[in-house]
């Protein structure tokens, strides 16, 4: 018998850890990576109110949103690859202005 | 008890993976460390029962979404993050504001968060119910959700594919 | 129900044998490969260790031991050491679900022919499978090495693709018999119909064509001519695997032949009846009968894997992938539909 509260304190750590990892990377795909994280710790509070409320609705949910995060990885992935052609350079802070 | 084992074992892999993204330099070892997390999380979800929830975790987000990451990286190949510096201001007040954020949630939850205690694979999800769920209760989210993927794969590949300019550098070198 | 701590000695035992037993098959399908695609060329194949070389594999086994175990000098040295362990650790997972006979009574302990049976056991296997083309990527990127680079992107993208039409020609399969266990897909295909013809998922269950995309799919997650163009000796050096040496590589190859014989019984307990056949006897005899029956059939997959290794030529890349995409996932897509059609009819 673990309380509600583990899950969720465990589902904000890895938000944390997202958050932060979108503020201070500066890799692209690091920032990417750091989202898709988020998602994970939102994905987890999902799954934990499901059990506590007997609504299966909340794991359904799951599905919708590892859709979205795929097919946000998809194309966020392929804009990466377009700005690293163009720019040669994955570092957030050189593609920070809008002239070559 | 064997549930607050369990649940600490796999809770302890994720946020070391989840601390090991943001402490490596080179993407792929960041990536990689994601992988762990959701293997982890996999084993929470089968913790609350969801076990439909938990292989298609691991069979999509980890074996499919990942698997994509990784090529990318692979076929970018740029190699280990530079020093340049990046925004101070994030760095000033988002890790500590992040921090003091995280242990106030902490602390709220703890003492005032109104939920009870879980049992071991506390709501079942078999792959049967949830199936009947999603055809009848949310048929409209997940017909809407195929339109949407089905947009990601027509941007995907127009943004990836090769634009003109660079075919006419090859032609002219 | 058992004690845990009898089930725990029970699946200790079981993990054993059935580890042992796989390992011992990887080997000997190595031998049944070289013997079968040396007489499809005309010539004899190994003859010379043991009666009928059948001691090569231990030949080999002692080979790969002994050899220099050759690190490149600029590998990314952790992945490069990781990636064979996952191939193989993948590999030999799957077959931790696999059900080979009905539930026996050994020592007055009643238990399943099956390490474990979960109620997703299906999921279980295509996750293990979806995880195992890490193994690959990653051992052709960590080799800084061009030509494993190329290979294992190819080999992890070919894998990917096809994995999406094996899952599918599956759910066919999921739909006729209604649960993921496969334990009770095999269980639904006893009993026969209009008197002698086996109600195996081939015939009554109407997926003649979900067996022949699930066919072609596993050639391809595997590897296997005709979809070796990725891992081929004249084409891209060897593909990801072209800077293992000894026991790296025999992990890659232990590997890949884990998992012919992983695809080889899922097939069979899928679409041909799983271990269903004439039992009769003393009950040793009833407990070893389905057991001899599940075997012959996984030996007939495994036969026509190699055979077919011998005979066709291989696909270049750009028309692996648009079969993959334009032709087999369609006609999988078409077979889920008819066959959901079918069962809500019938009912």
């Amino acid at each position: 018998m673990v309380p509600l509260s583990y899950y969720l304190i465990l589902s904000g750590i890895l938000f944390a850890c997202g958050v932060t990892g979108f503020l201070i990377k500066r890799n692209i795909i690091t920032i990417f990576l750091s989202i898709e994280l988020m998602l994970n710790g939102a994905n987890l509070s999902f799954v934990a109110f499901a059990a506590q409320w007997h609504a299966l609705s909340g794991q359904v949910f799951v599905f919708f949103v590892m859709v979205v995060a795929a097919a946000e990885a998809a194309v966020g992935l392929a804009i990466i690859i377009a700005v690293f052609r163009t720019r040669e350079t994955l570092n957030v802070d050189r593609v920070n202005l809008l002239k070559l | 008890m064997i549930h607050l084992i369990l649940f600490l074992i796999f809770g302890a892999i994720c946020v070391a993976g989840a601390v090991n993204l943001l402490a490596q330099r080179h993407p792929i070892n960041s990536a990689l460390s994601l992988v762990v997390v959701m293997g982890s999380l996999a084993g929470e979800y089968l913790l609350l029962g969801a076990e439909f929830v938990a292989a298609i975790q691991v069979i999509i987000y980890a074996g499919a979404i990942m698997v994509l990451f990784v090529f990318v990286i692979m076929l970018l190949n740029a190699g280990a993050e530079e020093d340049t510096g990046g925004s101070r201001v994030a760095l000033l007040f988002g890790v500590p504001g992040m921090l003091i954020g995280t242990v106030l949630m902490a602390w709220v939850l703890l003492e005032r968060s109104g939920t009870q205690a879980v049992s071991m694979g506390a709501l079942p999800g078999p792959p049967k119910t949830i199936g009947w769920l999603l055809f009848h209760d949310f048929l409209l989210p997940f017909e809407v959700t195929s339109v949407l993927v089905l947009i990601a794969i027509m941007g995907a590949v127009v943004l990836a594919s090769h634009p003109e300019s660079v075919q006419q550098r090859n032609k002219e070198s | 129900m058992l004690s845990i701590e009898t089930f725990v000695i029970v699946s200790v035992i079981k993990i054993v044998i059935a580890l042992f037993v796989l390992l011992t098959a990887v080997a000997y399908t190595v031998w049944l490969e070289r013997k079968v695609v040396g007489h499809i060329q005309n010539r004899w194949g190994p003859t010379r260790v043991g009666p009928f070389g059948l001691l090569q594999p231990l030949a080999d086994g002692i080979k790969f031991l002994f050899k220099e175990d050759l690190t490149p000098p600029h590998v990314y040295k952790p992945l490069y050491i990781a990636a064979p362990m996952i191939a193989l650790v993948c590999a030999l997972t799957s077959i931790s679900v696999i059900p080979v006979g009905n539930w026996v009574t050994v020592a007055g302990v009643h238990t399943p022919l099956q390490i474990t049976d979960l109620n997703i056991g299906l999921l279980l296997i295509l996750g293990i499978t979806s995880m195992g083309v890490y193994g690959v990527a990653l051992a052709g990127w960590s080799s800084n090495n061009k030509y494993s680079l190329l290979g294992g992107l190819r080999a992890s993208a070919q894998m990917v693709s096809y994995e999406v039409s094996l899952g599918l020609s599956l759910v066919g399969v999921l739909i006729v018999a209604g649960s993921f266990s496969l334990r009770d897909i095999v269980e639904a295909q006893g009993g026969h119909f209009w008197g002698f013809i086996p109600k195996w998922n081939i015939f009554y269950g109407g997926q003649i064509v979900a067996f022949f995309i699930y066919l072609i799919s596993a050639y391809a997650e595997t590897n296997r001519v005709p979809f070796d163009l990725p891992e081929a000796e004249s084409e891209l050096v060897a593909g990801y695997h072209t800077e293992y040496s000894a026991m790296k590589f025999a992990m890659f190859f232990m590997a890949e032949y884990a998992n012919m014989i992983t695809v080889a019984c899922v097939a069979s307990l899928l679409f041909l009846g799983g271990w269903h056949g004439p039992v009769f006897g003393p009950p040793i005899l009833q407990a070893l009968l389905p057991i001899f029956w599940f075997v012959l059939r996984v030996f007939a997959f495994l036969f026509i894997y190699i055979w077919v290794r011998g005979t066709l030529p291989r696909f270049r890349y750009d028309q692996l992938m648009a079969f993959g995409w334009k032709v087999l996932l369609p006609l999988a897509i078409a077979n889920l539909v008819i066959t959901a059609l079918v069962v809500t009819l019938r009912s």
